[in-house]
């Protein structure tokens, strides 16, 4: 238990400490959030959808959370690198309880920043439907984190640099968010969108998160929070694995 | 007694034999040099004897545990200084500290006690709470000393534990080792290529080329046995004068491209 708490202050105190971080990873929503929100707006009302800054919201809030995530999945390559892995590996307790401080204290950065998110996009204008779905949101939020940080743990326990970094970034993180319906409705999409995108992990979270803060889901409340628990546990034992496996 | 009992050790990389069926035996309480040009195996095999990699073959004892099947406790009985840093830059000194103790399950009170104690030792009390990215180089050699002790090790491991390090803070260094040695009677296995080093502390000394131990024994038996008069020159006979080629990791090139950076 101990372990997993130091390891998981440990996160915390990292992205509490690197302001320049939260700044900046903050500037990306802000920018999808007024030039997307407010470009697309009239556009969007004209073909008879309503509000696409109370549509889009949720999405700029699971894009945040998925790259925070991942990112923080991935912070293990940094760890290798500057040989502080090493010194968790020689310690005497279970790779196991590593995995699993290190995945909490970066899925807990990953909430808070999509937390922070979600009080920027309140500024900008957008509005849950009832303040009381905002605790089923937050739980949303931390599934996706959890699940998004296990991804990244998986991934960066087969990975010695951060030269590949781009490319998860370009052809795992990128078609992950855009192809989530996170930017537009799942309804009357071309076929062979919809079904990429009903194989998208985040699309289930971003749809939770619109059916928890807008009541405007696309599937069942209760299947979004299905698929993401269940891909969650399964990223959890994969990145575990992978984790166990790594040797320095 | 022997604290390390290595029999008939081998690592196989794919083709590429890095330890070859070495054997050697470390007294308790004994200062030890692990001596060998680059690439000849010397961190390979404190990676097996630390648990970090599994050996292809043969056997190993650290305190009486085995570090493939008890890897726990061979991880309680030593404490290591790796050859890169492995500080988190981002922790204060005493963060770092406090965070070892807990993975090392040290009761609070008695983990206060003892880092406050082991700072000042390696005199950073006074800059317990700065960041450790604030630290020079020696700073950091210190604290990773301290930090490696903490819990109380039967045997300390040091990976070229004064690379990169200026005359004064190597003496330093060396002579805390000296002390822990003396009044705590930890063994300490290290591995340098600064050979006045070996020849100061060491009691014994093995050198491995090619992944095969090629001669042991005193400082002076070593040179006796080569007829040479330094430990330095004794080595260049036993190893000969060609420079090694080790295969750099990508890892390794990231790291001296960080370097050239930082300059």
């Amino acid at each position: 238990m101990n372990t997993i708490y130091i390891l998981w202050i440990r996160q915390l105190k990292r992205f509490i400490r690197s302001k320049s971080r939260i700044i900046g990873s903050l500037g990306q929503p802000v920018l999808f959030l007024l030039a997307l929100g407010y470009g697309f707006g009239p556009v969007f009302q004209k073909a008879g959808e309503g509000s696409y800054l109370q549509f889009l919201a949720p999405g700029v809030i699971g894009m945040s959370i998925i790259f925070t995530a991942i990112f923080s999945g991935m912070e293990i390559i940094w760890d290798r690198q500057f040989g502080f892995l090493k010194e968790t590996l020689v310690a005497p307790v279970s790779r196991l309880n590593i995995m699993i401080g290190r995945t909490l204290g970066g899925a807990t950065v990953a909430t808070i920043q999509g937390a922070i998110v979600f009080c920027i996009s309140l500024l900008a204008g957008f509005r849950p439907y009832h303040w009381t779905s905002v605790p089923l949101a937050l739980l949303a939020m931390s599934l996706i984190a959890l699940l998004f940080t296990a991804f990244g743990t998986a991934i960066a326990s087969r990975m010695q640099d951060m030269h590949g970094f781009q490319l998860v970034i370009n052809f795992l993180v990128m078609p992950l968010f855009f192809l989530s319906g996170s930017l537009f409705p799942l309804q009357g999409l071309p076929v062979a969108i919809y079904i990429v995108a009903s194989l998208d992990p985040l699309t289930y979270g971003v749809d939770a998160l619109r059916g928890a803060l807008t009541n405007t889901g696309h599937f069942n409340l209760s299947l979004d929070f299905l698929v993401l628990t269940l891909v969650t546990a399964t990223f959890l034992v994969i990145g575990s694995w992978l984790f166990s496996k790594i040797e320095v | 007694m022997s604290i390390i009992k290595v029999n008939n050790l081998t690592k196989k990389f794919h083709e590429v034999t890095a330890v070859d069926n070495i054997s050697f035996e470390v007294a308790e309480g004994e200062i030890f040099a692990f001596l060998g040009p680059n690439g000849a195996g010397k961190s390979t095999t404190i990676k097996m004897l630390t648990t970090l990699l599994h050996p292809t073959s043969g056997t190993l004892k650290l305190n009486g545990f085995n570090p493939v099947t008890d890897p726990s406790d061979v991880r309680r009985s030593f404490g290591i200084v790796f050859q890169d840093p492995s500080l988190d830059d981002e922790l204060t000194a005493w963060e770092n500290m406090e965070f070892h103790g807990v993975l090392y399950d040290i009761e609070k009170k008695l983990r206060r006690e003892r880092i406050k104690q082991l700072l000042e030792y390696v005199e950073l009390w006074d800059r317990k709470d700065d960041l450790v990215k604030h630290f020079s180089g020696g700073m950091k050699r210190r604290l990773e000393i301290a930090r490696g002790l903490l819990h109380h090790p039967k045997i300390l491991f040091l990976d070229e534990p004064t690379l990169g390090l200026d005359p004064q803070t190597r003496n330093h260094v060396w002579t805390y080792v000296q002390e822990l040695n003396k009044s705590e009677g930890i063994t300490v296995f290290f591995t340098t290529h600064y050979m006045q080093e070996a020849e100061r502390a060491a009691k014994r000394i093995a050198i491995i080329d090619h992944g095969k131990i090629i001669a042991s024994g005193s400082a002076d038996e070593l040179k006796n046995k080569t007829q040479t008069s330094s430990l330095e020159d004794a080595f260049l006979s036993l190893t000969g004068d060609m420079i090694r080629e080790e295969a750099g990791t990508s890892l390794d090139n990231m790291r001296s491209r960080m370097r050239v950076y930082k300059r």
